[in-house]
């Protein structure tokens, strides 16, 4: 069996990038991986270039994104497709790249995730996200995404007792974390007075859909990530020494049913718990062995629900892990030290991109002062498609 | 000061207002604003914060900052009647502006909303004061507003259900060029208010006291790299 490394990575910041185009936003991000990996000059050993986007055609009115990257990189003849999945369509597009190399079909894959939405108002954008919904059962009722989010959060806290407060403690720390990000859209920390204690929070952090609160959901953002993959046993690995190489260690991906209510237990997340197993087996790891992890926090409530269906803690209890302290960076299991979707923002397709591309940036330390994990060995990265529907979980490693 | 018989037939004549009550607003990053009315004699700081942003396209800055500048010469130079001000400053430093003015004792005019700092909703909060003053503290009936940016159209006319009296052009239009005017009226205000107006009053006078002295800022986010020289 091969074995991958990742041994470039690139990102643009992640924010109001409206005025560019939406393929010159994914070159960035890929030129960044290509001088990461310092190949710049050697780029046509690039044999495949997998591009992540869910909104292109419609936000962009652009189609042949992947071919057009290609060019536009000037790493023709590299064979080049579209992956969309989603809100996971950058985890898939890493996990279709791992899959072609491990077939033997190429030997070093880039893949590069990217979306820019903000070039439509924000009701569009969140009605375009929504069609992703069942159109008969679910999106002709009105329902989007945000709603989905609101009630899980509301029935999560009827059954464990969770609160708005609870959910503040942690878009505090989220923010944090993106605070120290380069990357991130949202780098202002925010606190638990201003958010919450304050008699002005009512006003500052404002219901978007009731129980959630604007702090409490990822920002619209545009951006672009990008990392480089390549098989150990090509000699094309020697092209590759500027840097410790990670390696992937894991890769799942599972589904649920399109429509929620045909779920038994609206708040399990069967996927995650079935991706996050493969993941782990492939790894030859347990839960307990993972340092830290980027979890897919829309809405700030997944970063919960996911963080219990992975393993890490018992359904219920993450809240309790949250308030001790423990996902912080300086705690035991650091969860979305980038700030996550909360604070760093969710361009669609590029975010299961920019989870791996910071799970490589911890695990070689290279991560800004104040954000990096003690030694870490493991980290896992938790992409999110639907409403659970669609999940792709990949586990680094540095060795 | 002696003010000679022509330039008195230049000014316009004057509603005393009601001076608007401080009050301080507690964002999302723990910042204390203070909000309060402007002074004339602060005029040099306000138009020396707006200037920088008269050459930012981004976000319809350049615009909304040149009538700015221009509506606060009118309130300096005496041309312009009824006009108020209001500021929103951080540690003494200016966050944000907003403008009005009163066309008579039922209707009042927005006319501008600047914000410097952002990502806080400073500009939100900023608006919100005005619309307490116009018909909280000066008792207005309805304030017509006009919006310049597709944010400001989102966060006014669409988050307060603006109504829409573009039909009844001329009979009533804004100022501000006679694009379609927009009214806030008394009703739509009670609707909202508890989701739009913030601030505690009174404001401790130790914090009051810290804008007593307003200072532009030294850096803005529209401009990158921006630094303004030291006097």
């Amino acid at each position: 069996m091969r074995r991958v490394a990742i041994t470039g990575i690139g990102h643009t910041i992640f924010g109001n990038l409206s005025d560019f185009d939406l393929v010159d936003v994914m070159a960035y991000a890929s030129a960044d991986a290509l001088d990461d990996a310092d190949i710049r000059k050697e780029r046509k050993i690039i044999d495949q270039v997998i591009v992540a986007n869910m909104g292109g055609g419609r936000l962009n009115h652009q189609a042949g994104i992947a071919s057009s990257l290609v060019s536009r990189l000037d790493l023709e003849p590299a064979m080049a497709e579209l992956v969309e999945n989603g809100p996971a369509s950058g985890g898939s597009a890493i996990k279709v790249g791992f899959a072609t190399i491990m077939s033997g079909l190429a030997d070093v894959v880039m893949v590069t995730g990217g979306e820019v939405m903000r070039t439509v108002p924000g009701w569009e954008g969140t009605d375009f996200v929504a069609s992703l919904l069942h159109p008969e059962a679910e999106y002709n009722y009105g329902l989007t995404l945000p709603a989905f989010g609101a009630m899980f959060t509301r029935m999560y806290m009827d059954r464990y007792g969770l609160t708005e407060r609870d959910l503040a403690i942690l878009a505090v720390k989220d923010h944090e974390n993106g605070e120290k990000n380069p990357f991130a859209h949202v780098r202002i920390p925010c606190t638990l007075e201003g958010i919450f204690d304050s008699p002005d929070a009512n006003v500052v952090n404002n219901y978007i859909a009731e129980p959630l609160r604007l702090y409490g959901m990822c920002p619209v953002s545009d951006g672009a990530a990008s990392i480089i993959m390549c098989a150990t046993d090509s000699q094309k690995i020697k092209h590759f020494s500027k840097k410790k190489p990670v390696f992937i260690a894991g890769i799942g991906a599972a589904t649920d049913t399109h429509c929620v209510h045909e779920r038994k237990d609206p708040l399990e997340l069967k996927a995650v718990k079935q991706s996050a197993e493969k993941a782990y087996r492939m790894a030859g790891i347990s839960a307990k062995d993972v340092s830290f992890a980027e979890l897919h926090d829309a809405f700030i409530i997944l970063e919960i629900a996911i963080s219990e269906e992975v393993g890490f803690f018992e359904r219920g209890k993450a809240k309790d892990a949250i308030a001790k302290g423990i996902t912080r960076i300086s705690g035991k299991l650091p969860i979305n030290t980038s700030g996550g979707l909360k604070a760093k923002g969710h361009p669609l397709g590029a975010t299961g991109v920019s989870q791996v591309h910071e799970l490589v940036k911890q695990l070689r330390g290279e991560a800004e002062k104040g954000r990096q994990v003690k030694d870490p060995k493991y980290g896992m990265a938790v992409n999110f498609g639907g409403f659970g529907n669609n999940i792709v979980t990949t586990i680094c490693s540095k060795e | 000061m002696i003010i000679n018989e022509l330039e008195k037939k230049l000014r316009p004549p004057e509603i005393i207002l009601d001076l608007y009550p401080p009050k301080v607003i507690t964002l999302a990053n723990g910042q204390k604003m203070v909000v309060r009315e402007a002074k004339r004699e602060e005029i040099g700081v306000l138009l020396e914060t707006v200037h920088p942003l008269m050459g930012v396209p981004r976000d319809f800055y350049d615009i909304v900052a040149a009538r700015m500048y221009a509506e606060l010469l009118g309130w300096f130079r005496y041309r312009v009647t009824n006009e108020f001000v209001l500021v929103g400053a951080i540690n003494g430093v200016i966050a944000g502006i907003v403008n009005s003015r009163l066309v008579d004792e039922n209707i009042g005019m927005s006319l501008h909303t600047l914000t410097i700092d952002r990502g806080l909703r400073i500009g939100a909060q900023l608006f919100a004061a005005k619309m307490e003053h116009h018909l909280e503290f000066l008792g207005q009936k309805e304030v017509w507003i006009v919006a310049e940016s597709p944010i400001g159209f989102r966060r006014w006319m669409i988050e307060y259900s603006l109504e829409n009296r573009e039909h009844l052009f001329p009979e009533i239009r804004h100022e501000l060029g006679g694009v379609p005017t927009y009214v806030l009226t008394r009703a739509l205000y009670d609707a909202v208010r508890k989701y739009k107006v913030s601030g505690q009053r009174p404001v401790d006078p130790d914090l009051l006291s810290s804008t007593d002295v307003l200072k532009a800022p030294d850096e803005y986010p529209q401009i990158p790299g921006y630094k303004r020289s030291k006097k």
